[in-house]
């Protein structure tokens, strides 16, 4: 590595009472970079992210920025700013005010903090609002706002904590783009978490997954999607249909499984290969698995089962049906093909489906 | 039909605060300005006129007084601010749960006994023979017994003991709403205690802060009790000299110009301090 990373943390824990939120976590996050941590509700998200703001110290590791150890040193001389969940705009200052306060701090004079605030309102999309009150402001605009706050700091790393929650739907679909834009136009490094996957999976050059106070993974978003390096990651990181069941044949990284329904369907396991008699998963994405009217020959084991339709659930381009086994019940989802067929498809229809095996994954179940 | 009986019972409603404003507060008033604007001319003799008001403005120790009362009680306002502010904050922002509500009870617990028994403490805690002389001698501090009552510090003392719950619970009612964030984003920001405290904590704080200013000053401006028993009998506070006139004169004239001076005062101290403070008193008042 020729350059220092913007952001590195080495091992770092941070227990609560005999709670630990934060296990051994360590990233490097490289210049310029997108950064999520993408985890379920309370799997220690925001406690990581405060511990780099500086407001909880780490129980044990380090934290480095541009190389430098900030264990010990407080969060207003760290070369790093936060945009806060609930943006934490101060009402009672405009917004000149507002995204002046950090300037203001370090002296910089009044005029010079008037002309980099207009600047900075301007890259961000909003000149001109520099007298309005933070009421009189949309959500949207809010969000930029506080962007704005920051960069006009010229943070080395920006933190991002879950900051399109607030929002409704669509707007945050918008601000997805809108995020990805601005960071690349700022070329700031930005670390943003989320426990909502599109967000991470569309803006992210990096992505870990965090379960429990762990990484579990590390990767681009196309890594997590089709080489997820367990089952957490599996099921979490995009729609997956999960089977259960235990392992009855082997056949070099293919495994064959027969689920509680007595169904016997293969994966590959990428990772580590269960043995037979263990009990594993298989994750099937609902774009991979191909529908038929009548049965596949199951010479390249096609895992061709037979299914009844449960639901169909249109929505353009993203239309799903359900289908459910006709013996256990057990139901599954798959994406109806983008050219229409099978969209006559209605409830109780029979149909075949099938998948290759090495588009499945297999992971061994953990021990409970 | 529905709003002539909703209508019907906001009036219902409407009517024992009425009833409470009229009777107790107008109508005396009314009275008291009557009298105040009579003078006696003979014996059951009286005239319409403001020579009630000239004695007040000719006798330089009534409005010595006057003045000294609206001094003190501003002195009294802003000594409880500051001792009252870090301790809301600390109860607001710093502790939570048990010990929250553990601590702000223990601000109530002087007011479990009646103003006068609270008095009678700091009388025996600061008279020529009590505890802190008795100590102070004790430590060799002084050499021989000192008289900490009756004094002006005796009086603020007392003055500001009883007030101060009464700045504590509106300023932790404004600190606690108060979101954590704003004063993390502002750390973040690069902002140091001081700056924060200044632009975000007390601009947040302001409605809470007045109102609390507001009520310890008509507190201590109206108190008669403290300044009588810890200031001595030349407490020269202004609520005496109304009493003395009431009670000891009998010239009920000149008390109720007093008392209207009074009233005079403390509004338009209030008027000036929300006119300094850019608050409304709907704004302080309405949390
Ligand atoms: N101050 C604290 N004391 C004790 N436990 C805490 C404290 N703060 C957080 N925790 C615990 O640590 C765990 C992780 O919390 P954290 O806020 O980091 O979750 P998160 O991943 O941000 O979740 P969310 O997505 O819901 O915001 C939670 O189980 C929480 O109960
Ligand atoms: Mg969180």
């Amino acid at each position: 590595m020729a350059q220092t990373a913007d952001l590195e943390c080495c091992d770092l824990t941070k227990d609560f009472d005999n709670f630990r939120a934060v296990d051994h976590v360590n990233f490097v996050v490289p210049q310029g970079s997108f950064f999520s941590i993408l985890g379920p509700s309370g799997c220690g998200k925001t406690t990581l992210l405060r511990m780099i703001a500086g407001f909880q110290f780490p129980t044990s590791g380090d934290l480095l920025i541009k190389g430098q150890s900030m264990i010990g040193v407080s969060p207003n001389k760290r070369p790093i700013s936060m945009v806060f969940q609930h943006l934490a705009l101060f009402p009672m200052m405009n917004i000149e005010r507002n995204i002046g306060f950090g300037l203001r701090q370090r002296g910089v004079p009044s005029s010079e903090i008037k002309t980099r605030v207009g600047r900075v309102l301007e890259r961000v999309g909003l000149p001109g609002i520099q007298d309005r009150q933070i009421g009189q402001l949309s959500g949207g605009q809010k969000q930029r706002v506080a962007i704005a706050r920051c960069m006009v700091l010229e943070p080395d790393v920006l933190l991002l904590d879950e900051p399109l929650g607030a929002l409704d739907l669509k707007l945050r679909e918008h601000m997805k783009i809108e995020l990805k834009t601005l960071q690349a136009e700022f070329n700031t490094t930005f670390v943003y978490i989320t426990h909502d996957q599109s967000e991470a999976l569309v803006m992210s050059d990096s992505i870990a997954v965090m379960n429990k106070g762990k990484f579990d993974q590390i990767g681009t978003a196309k890594e997590l999607y089709y080489e997820p390096a367990n089952s957490f990651v599996a099921g979490f990181v995009g729609d997956a249909n999960r089977f259960e069941g235990k392992v009855t044949a082997l056949n070099g990284q293919i495994v064959s499984l027969i689920t509680d329904a007595g169904i016997t369907i293969q994966g590959q396991a990428t990772t580590q290969v269960p043995t037979i008699g263990q009990h594993a998963q298989i994750f099937v994405r609902p774009e991979v698995i191909q529908l038929s009217k009548d049965p596949v020959p199951n010479k390249e084991n096609q895992n061709s089962i037979k299914r009844v339709v449960n639901n169909v659930l249109f929505n353009g381009a993203n239309s799903m049906v359900i289908l459910c086994d006709p013996k256990s019940g057990e139901k599954i989802q798959v994406t109806l093909p983008q050219k229409g067929a099978f969209l006559e498809l209605d409830k109780g229809d029979t149909v075949y489906t099938s998948w290759k095996p090495t588009q499945a994954r297999c992971f061994t179940s953990e021990v409970h | 039909m529905v709003s002539d009986r909703s209508k019907l019972g906001f009036y219902l409603l409407l009517a024992p605060l009425l009833l409470w404003l009229v009777t107790l507060i107008i109508l005396p008033h009314i009275g008291l300005f009557i009298v105040s604007i009579s003078e006696k001319v003979g014996v059951r003799e009286y005239e319409i006129g403001l020579g009630n008001y000239a004695v007040f403005f000719n006798e330089p120790l009534y409005w010595r007084t006057f003045a000294r009362t609206a001094f003190m009680s501003i002195s009294t306002t802003v000594l409880t601010l500051l001792l009252g502010f870090p301790i809301a904050y600390y109860i607001a922002k710093l502790t939570r749960g048990r010990t929250k509500t553990t601590l702000f009870l223990m601000c109530l617990i002087p007011f479990w006994v009646s103003e006068l028994v609270r008095t009678f403490g700091w009388m025996i805690l600061l008279r020529e023979t009590g505890v802190l002389s008795s100590f102070l001698q004790y430590t060799g501090v002084i050499g021989g017994p000192v008289e900490f009552l009756y004094n002006d510090g005796a009086i603020m003392v007392g003055l500001v003991y009883t007030s101060i719950l009464f700045m504590i619970v509106p300023l932790v009612t404004t600190l606690d709403s108060l979101d954590d964030s704003l004063i993390e984003a502002g750390y973040d920001l690069g902002g140091s205690g001081w700056s924060i405290l200044r632009e975000i904590v007390i601009p947040h704080a302001m409605p809470g802060i007045v109102s609390g200013c507001i009520v310890v000053f008509m507190l201590s401006l109206g108190n008669y009790l403290t300044p009588i028993l810890l200031g001595g009998k030349d407490s020269l506070w202004f609520t005496g000299l109304i009493y003395t006139q009431f009670i000891t004169r009998f010239n009920w004239e000149l008390g109720s110009a007093f008392g209207f001076l009074l009233l005079g005062l403390s509004s338009t101290i209030v008027f000036f301090g929300l006119k300094l403070s850019r608050q409304s008193l709907s704004d302080t008042m309405g949390r």
